[in-house]
């Protein structure tokens, strides 16, 4: 019990020590993240319906 | 003094300002030589000091599923891929040689500059992306390793004991230098499909013909399409950016390093694309219309032909193996070292960095085993690396490009605008052709 409450301790202290990003966030840095968590988002998508329709077939 | 003596004087001394002047310049021509050798030998012992990354991740690159999709090709299409093949030197050089760039000015490995750049949400995506990635990965090089001694008759078990055990004796010894060098040791090895390349006697017209003229045998098919995206997809790894920047940084690599460091990567590239064409030249030569579906069937056709181009294929494939092992485990412990801030050098003793070396030999041993389960899903999980690389590669070679462009971080080191035309073509390109890659490995029905 007494490790996992440190994981998850060390867990926030890791959140709190990168919670602000140190990259200047211009422009082009906004545009490609918000591409990227488009992307991820429609490939999660694709993932999950891949996985349900495996799951429909067994 | 006689007139001979008297008139031989004045010739004298002049036969001797020539000879002095021809002497002076025979002094000036060997010193300008000997200057020129000392600077060159010095450059070159200044790159065996240095060099080890870059050879290391790009031959580390044909790594067991490089090197199927290589014989793949080869029994496929012949010779009339080795074009494509040769245009992957400057893909694989540009995308490394900004990780070299990134951890020598940083002193941070890629998953760290992620987490300090782009805060903790990117950070922990990238991590456990990688997590899974690279065990997945692992078990397909324990796969490749335990198929191509079995065609020696080593046991998988004994296999997976036998390449834990050579493992922990390289990482144990508490120095990067000697693992380094073990490896690039390794390496020499997986030039062993070389000779096998001169052994099977290909025809050099053909291959030069065939090969190198740029051309797409019976148009672009969908096959056709799948192998150039798995070539592209072995070529560029996720595990490579983690690898190569956190490998700078444990070596120590400073901003004065970055010239030769890239010189060790571009040297790499060209021999792990150089690697590739000899193996397509073996496979292209002897199995061709063969079908491959991995390295080891490759192999053991090829013993029928050939028993020593068979055998040289089979160690080749376990040393490639290996080597993709050794630095894919040695990635995520980098990593997560990185993240939760353990000791987490090569050159720290098991006491002094106990939690690095504990996830060093958890990933490996986990998946060791699983190719020694009856009836463990390989295939799947051969399907599943494809499509896991793909949610991780693009973000990571987005994430290096904006790294490459913080000036405040990288100063002089920041990509020029050549240098981000270049590598953002070639990124674009990746994650567009690995996506199509993914997807069509999810749907195999959906391109045809």
């Amino acid at each position: 019990m007494r490790t996992i409450n440190q994981f998850f301790s060390k867990i926030r202290e890791i959140n709190q020590r990168y919670a602000k990003p140190t990259v200047e966030m211009s422009r082009g840095v906004k545009f490609s993240l918000a591409v990227l968590r488009i992307y991820l988002f429609l490939l999660v998508v694709l993932m999950i319906y891949k996985f349900i329709t495996v799951i429909k077939v067994l | 003094m006689t007139l001979c003596e008297c008139n031989a004087s004045p010739l004298s001394q002049s036969q001797r300002r020539v000879s002095s002047t021809s002497n002076s310049t025979d002094m000036d021509f060997f010193s300008v030589l000997y200057y020129r050798f000392k600077k060159v030998w010095k450059a070159v012992r200044l790159y065996l000091v240095i060099a080890g990354p870059g050879l290391v991740v790009m031959i580390a690159d044909n790594d067991a599923g490089g090197i199927t999709t290589y014989a793949a090709t080869g029994a496929k299409y012949g010779y009339h891929l080795i074009w494509f093949l040769l245009l992957l030197i400057p893909v694989a050089y540009y995308v490394q040689e900004m990780t070299v760039r990134l951890g020598a000015v940083t002193k941070r490995g890629h998953a760290e500059a992620i987490f300090e750049s782009f805060g903790a949400f990117w950070g922990w995506f990238s991590l456990l992306d990688l997590m899974i990635v690279d065990w997945l990965t692992l078990v397909t090089e324990f796969v490749g390793m335990t198929a191509a001694l079995s065609i020696f008759g080593v046991p998988a078990w004994l296999t997976v004991i036998l390449v834990v055990l050579l493992m922990s004796i390289i990482v144990l010894n508490g120095r990067y230098w000697t693992w380094e060098k073990i490896a690039l040791g390794f390496c020499l090895l997986n030039l062993i499909y070389i000779p096998a390349a001169f052994m099977v006697n290909p025809s050099i017209s053909d291959i030069i013909g065939q090969g190198l003229i740029p051309n797409l045998p019976g148009g672009l098919t969908n096959e056709l399409f799948f192998l150039l995206m798995a070539n592209i997809g072995t070529t560029i790894a996720p595990w490579m950016l983690f690898f190569q920047q956190s490998s700078v940084v444990d070596k120590g690599l400073q901003e004065k390093d970055i010239k030769m460091g890239k010189i060790d990567t571009f040297i790499g590239s060209i021999i792990t694309v150089a690697i590739a064409v000899f193996i397509v030249i073996v496979t292209g030569t002897l199995l061709n219309g063969a079908p491959i579906d991995d390295a080891a069937t490759a192999a053991k056709l090829l013993m029928k032909t050939n028993h020593y181009v068979g055998a040289f294929m089979a160690v080749g494939l376990f040393d490639a193996g290996l080597l993709g092992a050794i630095c894919i485990s040695l990635a995520s412990s980098w990593a997560f070292g990185e993240i939760f801030g353990w000791a987490h050098s090569l050159n720290t003793k098991v006491k002094e960095a106990p939690w690095f070396y504990i996830s060093f030999f958890f990933t490996l041993a986990t998946a060791g085993i699983v190719p020694l389960i009856p009836g463990a899903p390989l295939v799947l999980i051969t399907l599943f690396v494809q499509v896991v690389a793909v949610t991780l590669l693009p973000a990571a070679l987005v994430f290096l490009i904006l790294l490459l462009n913080d000036k405040k971080t990288m100063g002089e080191y920041a990509n020029t605008s050549l240098q981000n035309i270049v590598s953002t073509t070639i990124v674009v390109a990746i994650i567009i052709l690995s996506t199509l890659y993914g997807v069509s490995a999810l749907f195999p029905n959906l391109f045809q």
